[in-house]
């Protein structure tokens, strides 16, 4: 048995893939479900109705999705470049930090100036965090995954000093948090019952402009050309050091800006287990969508729903709400798998 | 207390060796899968699988070694899932492994939730004992710190004889680190890249889990969330510290536990007007920095992450 690459993906495969990709995950999940000893139908049906069956639950999913489909941008464009950004998690904590520290009180602007500041701030952190290692990558090679996974456990560390020092609320009673935001720096809320926010729109806008860059514009042309192959690319005249940083501060500003939508549209201030890993969640959602910025939207979707469901799930049939994360992750390694048989087929021989 | 003093108390290097160990089983595990051409970023999962296979084991009645046993069998079976995904499927090595972290560190959660649905405190086992007073504690100078261990301590330090050995000394060795440079040259020479591979990887990540497993069975007596909290990573730094050989892997980890145990004391010393946070950085700074210092003249299997199709270059 030997992988032979053919010679064009047919167009039902790259449709297929995922959705056979979701449908082994749930089968090798439902194994686990009955593990448990709960009902695996009834636990995948509340699972389905906890995430997307009322208004309330699509309200929870679209809020839980926003910053999700930011994180998924951010890993998105990093690994079409072949940027191995893993630190989106520290990203999204130093943006969401910027974005308290701007958005609490300290700066007298207008109110209609705050908010953009706010959340440009947030995006220039989250940049900076991976330029470091992206600097280290050009300069001395220094492989960015294990950087950037470093980072996040040092980013956290310094969030928790600056919460629990200099940035501390007096009026927390104790608690490790940030003063919370000002009204006017605070996103809007669209639809009323639900904590879904204006977060939502930019995330979804940010996708359009991403998909935009990358497959119409110079600077998206040059980062696909150092994805698919960096020599080739180095050879034609692309400037590789440059599109490196470029990609970084680009994908580090996108996770900045899901820490800044968190606080600034749900949290209102930021502690520290603000974010049950959406930065790390944002590399499966980038794969479930094959790295294409719209698709990170279909995916950030349907995470955020397993997420939301898994909650209803837990409470109602007793199956312990990990199952959401074995989901995703068995999802993810399951569609890696059904994109390799859309590129190669196996011959036997 | 003494800088000097500290530093040749046995009570600080028991600490160190202590701390050292599961470094240096996740460290001689990620550093056969690379040097077999295998960056496996399973580790941080498959670490947290040992801890709670072992744990889960013993508290089901196993004895303890019957405990190491079985933590390394689950790492040798994620290790099996991470190898067929990228050595014959030839997938990134970079996103499989975080897909196996996920995998196993969730999978992890949702067995210990299942066995124990309801508790709040983490029950306990009896973990391994220390030596004690014995042959061991009566030798020169070393005695004391060895009378503090346990045998996964001494497990890990005989592991570290034994990859070198392997590595250097044997034709299985030569054929690891063979597919890890070159391993269309492996291939002409006969040797099934597809196999070494696969079992470089399997054996790595049945070591890395022993070391998980030290957590709960020596270390603690318990399984908590977290209770990896990163090592795996470090371990990963650690094998570039180490350029790639099993001797200076040990080096490594003793200078980390070293680190790490006197950072505890000097937090221990009294108010110094630095926040706790920054000694607990200073692992993951040191990490990053000996990454820069090492890699300038890293001598990085030339093969590692590059997948292997005969016939296809």
């Amino acid at each position: 048995m030997r992988l032979e690459r053919r010679e064009s993906v047919p167009a039902w495969a790259s449709v297929a893939a995922p959705l056979a990709a979701v449908a082994a995950a749930l089968i090798l999940c439902a194994l686990l479900v009955a593990a448990s000893g709960a009902p695996v139908l009834k636990a995948f049906a509340t699972l389905f109705t906890g995430g997307f069956g009322s208004r309330f639950a699509i309200g929870e999913t679209l809020t839980r999705a926003t910053p999700l489909i930011l994180t998924g941008l951010a890993a998105a464009v990093a690994f079409r470049a072949k940027l191995w950004n893993i630190g989106a998690e520290g990203q999204l904590y130093l943006g969401a930090l910027a974005a308290v520290a701007l958005g609490s009180g300290p700066l007298a602007l207008p109110a209609w100036a705050l908010l953009p500041v706010v959340m440009l701030g947030a995006a220039l952190a989250g940049g900076l965090a991976l330029l470091g290692p992206a600097l280290l990558k050009t300069r001395f090679g220094v492989d960015e995954v294990v950087t950037t996974l470093l980072l996040n456990f040092i980013v956290l560390l310094f969030v928790s000093m600056m919460l629990e020092g200099p940035m501390k609320d007096p009026m927390a009673m104790g608690w490790p948090q940030s003063a919370a935001m000002l009204p006017e720096a605070e996103l809007p809320r669209l639809v009323a019952r639900s904590r879904i926010h204006a977060g939502l729109l930019i995330a979804v806008a940010l996708a359009g402009l991403v998909w935009l860059l990358k497959s119409r514009t110079i600077w998206g042309f040059e980062m696909r050309a150092l994805g698919a192959n960096p020599r080739a690319a180095a050879f034609a005249g692309v400037p590789v050091g440059k599109v490196v940083l470029r990609v970084a501060l680009l994908s580090g500003g996108l996770a900045g800006l899901a820490g800044a939508c968190e606080v600034a549209g749900r949290a209102g201030y930021l502690t520290l287990d603000m974010s049950p890993g959406y930065g790390y969640s944002g590399i499966v959602i980038a794969m479930l969508a094959q790295l294409n910025p719209l698709g990170v939207i279909a995916a950030a979707v349907m995470v955020a729903g397993v997420f939301v469901g898994a909650d209803a799930m837990s409470r109602a049939v007793g199956v312990p709400n990990y199952i959401a994360d074995v989901l995703v992750a068995v999802s993810l390694l399951c569609m890696l798998t059904a994109m390799l048989f859309t590129r190669y087929r196996l011959r036997r021989g | 207390m003494d800088l000097l003093d500290l530093l040749l108390s046995a009570g600080l290097w028991a600490t160190v060796l202590r701390i050292a160990t599961p470094l240096i089983f996740g460290t001689l595990g990620e550093l056969l899968c690379e040097r077999a051409g295998v960056l496996n970023l399973g580790i941080e999962g498959i670490m947290t699988l040992g801890a709670l296979v072992g744990w889960l084991s013993v508290y089901q009645g196993c004895d303890l070694w019957t405990g190491v046993m079985l933590a390394a069998c689950a790492g040798m079976a994620a290790g099996l899932l991470q190898g067929l995904l990228t050595v014959p499927l030839g997938l990134s090595q970079h996103v499989t492994g975080i897909g196996v972290t996920l995998l196993c560190t969730s999978l992890s959660y949702y067995v210990y939730r299942l066995a124990l649905p309801q508790t709040t405190t983490p029950p306990s086992i009896a973990p391994f004992a220390p030596f004690g007073d014995g042959a061991l504690a009566d030798l020169p100078v070393i005695g004391g710190v060895l009378a503090q261990q346990t045998p996964l301590t001494m497990v890990a330090l005989c592991a570290v004889v034994a990859i070198a050995w392997l590595l250097y000394r044997t034709p299985l060795g030569l054929a690891i680190r063979m597919v890890g440079e070159n391993p269309a040259a492996a291939d002409a020479q006969g040797i099934s890249v597809t196999a070494v591979r696969m079992g470089a990887v399997m054996a790595g990540s049945a070591l890395m889990a022993v070391g998980g497993a030290f957590l709960t069975l020596s270390a603690f007596n318990a399984f908590f969330f977290n209770m990896i909290g990163g090592r795996g990573w470090i371990c990963i730094a650690l094998v570039v510290f180490a350029s790639w050989r099993p001797g200076k892997a040990l080096f490594g980890a003793l200078l980390f536990a070293l680190f790490d145990a006197l950072q505890t004391r000097l937090q221990q010393g009294g108010d110094s007007g630095i926040p706790y946070q920054v000694y607990l950085m200073a692992p993951y700074v040191l990490s990053i920095v000996a990454l820069v210092v090492m890699s300038r003249r890293a001598a990085y299997p030339q093969a590692l992450m590059i997948p292997f199709r005969k016939g296809e270059r």
